[in-house]
């Protein structure tokens, strides 16, 4: 090329970076939860109406813009208009504060992962206690998976102010995990090109694997059976329309950037609108397929649970009645009971039973980090051999958050390569720049409290200025830039003008659809005070955790988070006033 | 002669049912767990198996007091269920109709815990001694974490990696530094090697590339006839 500018080996690479950034961790924990607590198959209509007017154009718009322009989101903004120059900076401090908490969870990740090489796995028992008469008692009261991701990973204090100290573990995986990013974009998409092959599509493969071992634990068919039950009444509840939409765009990684850098690599000649199309859909196939295996591996973890629900009921019962082992088996155990009732009451009214309903075991409905390092790590250690399925998960979890990581740095690297200032300083230096930087910035999530504050960052970082600096972009293009220019533009790239289904979709319905879900959203988060789950022991309803509600000064912090990048837009259109 | 013998039998019998039952001073209940420890190898539990048990407690007795006046005899069983479970008490024999306290007999049997489980291919959760705890066994916890070790191996990668790519990236910045510093030597010098090809010299070539095509402004001799 001749004006110097890195550029892609080959189209599959460019595609597969794009996949590998929009498919992540959201399409395998957030996606099988909204069908779960959405009505299982019902929810699927309402995720293909919004894929079909908000997230297939807002991503043609942003994979030709890039095109288009060759520049990053800073640059390609202050192309579009000097007085959208903001919406570029907006975007850019987007995907600062989303790569720093994001990575965060990979260090998690990667303590999983390498806590999954011991036998028994370190989360399937309970410690002693100090002088070795039981089990430690927080681990007794809930779970050893609780017990090991609570104490053993995070050392969660109580309350988001306790900030507690750095945990030392945690700082050298994220020491690690910056590494392995470093050692990933250290030149730019020349060296993510190269290792998004390995990022993009071992997923896939153990996926795959998952499916066919998953499909065949005993109750897995009850799994997917609830998963994909369709209940049409639910889509009476606007809150899974709301669900729908932010799913739809927060898992495309829209308006942070990454794909305007991607495609900002690409031949001028490219037919982006294909490319759109293909993207959106992979990513969506992705979350389907994705859901079978956690649905079939949650469908076993509620059977199994059920069982030793009876079991245990089972074991009681014999051991008060003095009756022979494998007298009342699982088959026979609601015959016995109602005999037993009728016979002896007050003695089976002392023998303390839990009332074992699979439903109840089936509705423990869970999403994040919850679903990853709580649920599915019980489960891996009911399977034989769990020591291989818990490095093969973590390893699919950390290869589906690095490649979403290369999108976000590459949101972060393209725009400064493209200042004046950084023209002449290597590659090299300026990724490691920003990732030593970010390493120590993101030493805060290693405190105590750190999991509190992630989660603040995903609440309020990662959601609200992203759907504002979506709008402007598209508002900014329709009508800024008009449509009409736009069409000319992606004519020249594709060869065709873009038809009526793109222009509709540009210039009405999804700015108004991104406002809607843009009240909605905040209509939501503030009819109530912020408020969060803190894990406490001492508390009195323990395990269940306890209700508690950011101090002002934390929910500041929140408002400082949702505005920085949106506070960008108005400012850039002043400066530029101003000059 | 027989009316004497039946008495002290009788006397006896009732003796030891005085001694041995459920919630009697002394007393001890033991819960076995057969088929859920050995599945398809399990055993009956028969009359044997009970000669067995009293026999293991008396040789816990035995070593735990180092006196040898334990026997068989003196331990009683009763309240057999078919769960398989049961009460025992231990008689001293030295003094009559009374049973060895408690406290002895829970620290023999925790003294030789494993073998009493050995002894029937159980262990401590299948063998319940109702009233004894057992002591948790320590983990196991290597030296090193093996975690750590683990995680000396990535680190170890991750940075060979970042080293291997700096130190490429170095030599080629250097690499493309030196060639044009070679090319401005060579002009200082003012022998450039030219390399000549069908007759027109390349450099000609070079500096007008893409404006002048170099052999088309050749001799039409170049081209040779048709």
């Amino acid at each position: 090329e001749e004006d110097g500018r890195p550029k892609w080996d080959n189209k599959f690479q460019y595609i597969l970076s794009c996949v590998g950034f929009a498919v992540g961790l959201g399409n395998v924990w957030r996606f099988p939860y909204l069908c779960q607590i959405h009505g299982g198959g019902a929810f699927l209509i309402p995720y293909f109406i919004a894929l079909l007017f908000e997230g297939i154009p807002l991503l043609h718009l942003e994979l030709a813009l890039g095109q288009y322009v060759r520049k990053g989101s800073i640059g390609a903004w202050n192309t579009v208009s000097p007085y959208l120059g903001g919406v570029g900076a907006g975007t850019w401090m987007a995907s600062v504060l989303v790569s720093l908490y994001y990575n965060t969870v990979l260090t998690w990740v990667m303590w999983y992962f390498i806590n999954s090489f011991q036998e028994p796995l370190p989360w399937s028992v309970c410690p002693l206690n100090e002088n070795r008469t039981g089990l430690n008692e927080e681990c007794y009261e809930s779970t050893a998976v609780n017990y090991f991701w609570y104490r053993k990973t995070l050392n969660i204090t109580p309350d988001v102010t306790e900030s507690g100290t750095l945990q030392w573990w945690l700082i050298l995986c994220l020491a690690a995990c910056w590494a392995i990013v470093y050692l990933c974009t250290i030149r730019g998409i020349e060296t993510t090109g190269k290792a998004i092959y390995v990022t993009a599509l071992f997923p896939y493969l153990v996926l795959t694997i998952f499916l066919i071992h998953g499909l065949s634990l005993p109750g897995a068919t009850d799994g997917l059976t609830y998963l994909f039950t369709p209940n049409l009444n639910a889509l009476k509840n606007p809150r899974i329309w709301l669900d729908a939409a932010t799913q739809i765009f927060f898992s495309l990684s829209l308006a942070v950037g990454g794909l305007i850098a991607f495609s900002s690599y690409n031949p001028p000649k490219n037919d982006c609108e294909k490319d759109a199309v293909t993207v959106a859909i992979v990513n969506s196939l992705t979350s389907l397929y994705a859901s079978i295996p956690v649905f079939s591996v949650l469908g076993f973890k509620a059977t199994t649970g059920y069982w030793d629900c009876l079991d245990r009921n089972i074991l009681n019962i014999i051991n008060e009645f003095d009756l022979p082992e494998e007298s009342i088996m699982r088959q026979n155990y609601t015959a016995w009971i109602s005999f037993l009732n009728s016979s002896y009451p007050e003695k089976i009214a002392g023998v303390k039973l839990k009332t074992c309903d699979l439903q109840e075991f089936l509705d423990q409905s869970v999403s994040g980090t919850g679903l990853a390092f709580i649920i599915f790590t019980q489960a891996i250690t009911l399977m034989p051999g769990s020591q291989a399925w818990a490095i093969l998960f973590f390893t699919m979890l950390f290869c589906l958050g690095l490649s979403s990581m290369f999108g976000n740095i590459e949101g972060v690297f393209t725009p400064l390569l493209e200042l004046q200032v950084f023209k002449s300083t290597p590659k090299e230096l300026l990724s490691g720049i920003i990732c030593l930087i970010s390493f120590l910035i993101a030493l805060c999530f290693t405190l105590a409290s750190g999991s509190y504050w992630i989660d603040i960052f995903d609440s309020y970082a990662g959601s609200l200025p992203l759907l504002v600096i979506a709008f402007f972009e598209v508002i900014g293009v329709a009508y800024v830039y008009k449509i009409k220019r736009f069409s000319k533009d992606v004519k020249q790239m594709t060869g065709r003008k873009p038809n009526l289904y793109w222009q509709m979709t540009w210039k009405f319905i999804s700015p108004l659809l991104l406002l809607i879900v843009f009240v909605a959203f905040v209509t939501l988060q503030t009819h109530k005070p912020p408020s969060y789950a803190a894990w406490n022991p001492k508390y009195e309803g323990f395990p269940m955790k306890e209700e508690k509600v950011y101090p002002p000064w934390v929910v500041s912090i929140c408002v400082l988070l949702a505005a920085l990048p949106c506070v960008f837009i108005p400012l850039g259109a002043l400066f530029h006033l101003i000059k | 002669m027989l009316r004497v013998l039946l008495l002290t039998i009788s006397v006896l019998a009732v003796a030891h049912a005085e001694l041995c039952k459920p919630d009697a001073q002394n007393a001890f209940k033991v819960r076995l767990s057969i088929k859920t420890a050995l599945g398809d190898n399990a055993y009956a539990w028969d009359a044997n198996e009970e000669y067995l048990f009293k026999a293991m407690v008396a040789f816990a007795m035995r070593r735990y007091s180092s006196k040898s006046t334990t026997q068989i005899s003196n331990v009683l069983l009763c309240n057999m269920t078919g769960r398989v479970s049961f009460w025992f008490v231990v008689t001293d024999s030295s003094k009559n109709v009374t049973t060895v306290p408690g406290s002895e007999v829970e620290a023999a049997i925790r003294m030789n815990r494993n073998r009493i489980n050995s002894a029937f291919l159980l262990n401590d959760k299948t063998l319940q001694f109702l009233q004894i705890t057992s002591t948790l066994s320590p983990p196991v916890e290597p030296s090193t974490p093996v975690w750590l070790i683990i995680f000396g191996v990535v680190l170890c990668l991750i940075v060979a990696g970042i080293v291997f790519l700096i130190v490429g990236g170095i030599r080629k910045h250097k690499k493309k530094n030196k060639e044009p510093a070679e090319r401005e030597n060579l002009e200082e010098k003012g022998e450039v090697n030219v390399t000549v090809e069908n007759g027109i010299p390349c450099e000609v070539l070079d500096l007008k590339a893409g404006h002048i095509n170099g052999v088309f402004a050749a001799d039409d001799e170049r081209f040779t006839p048709l």
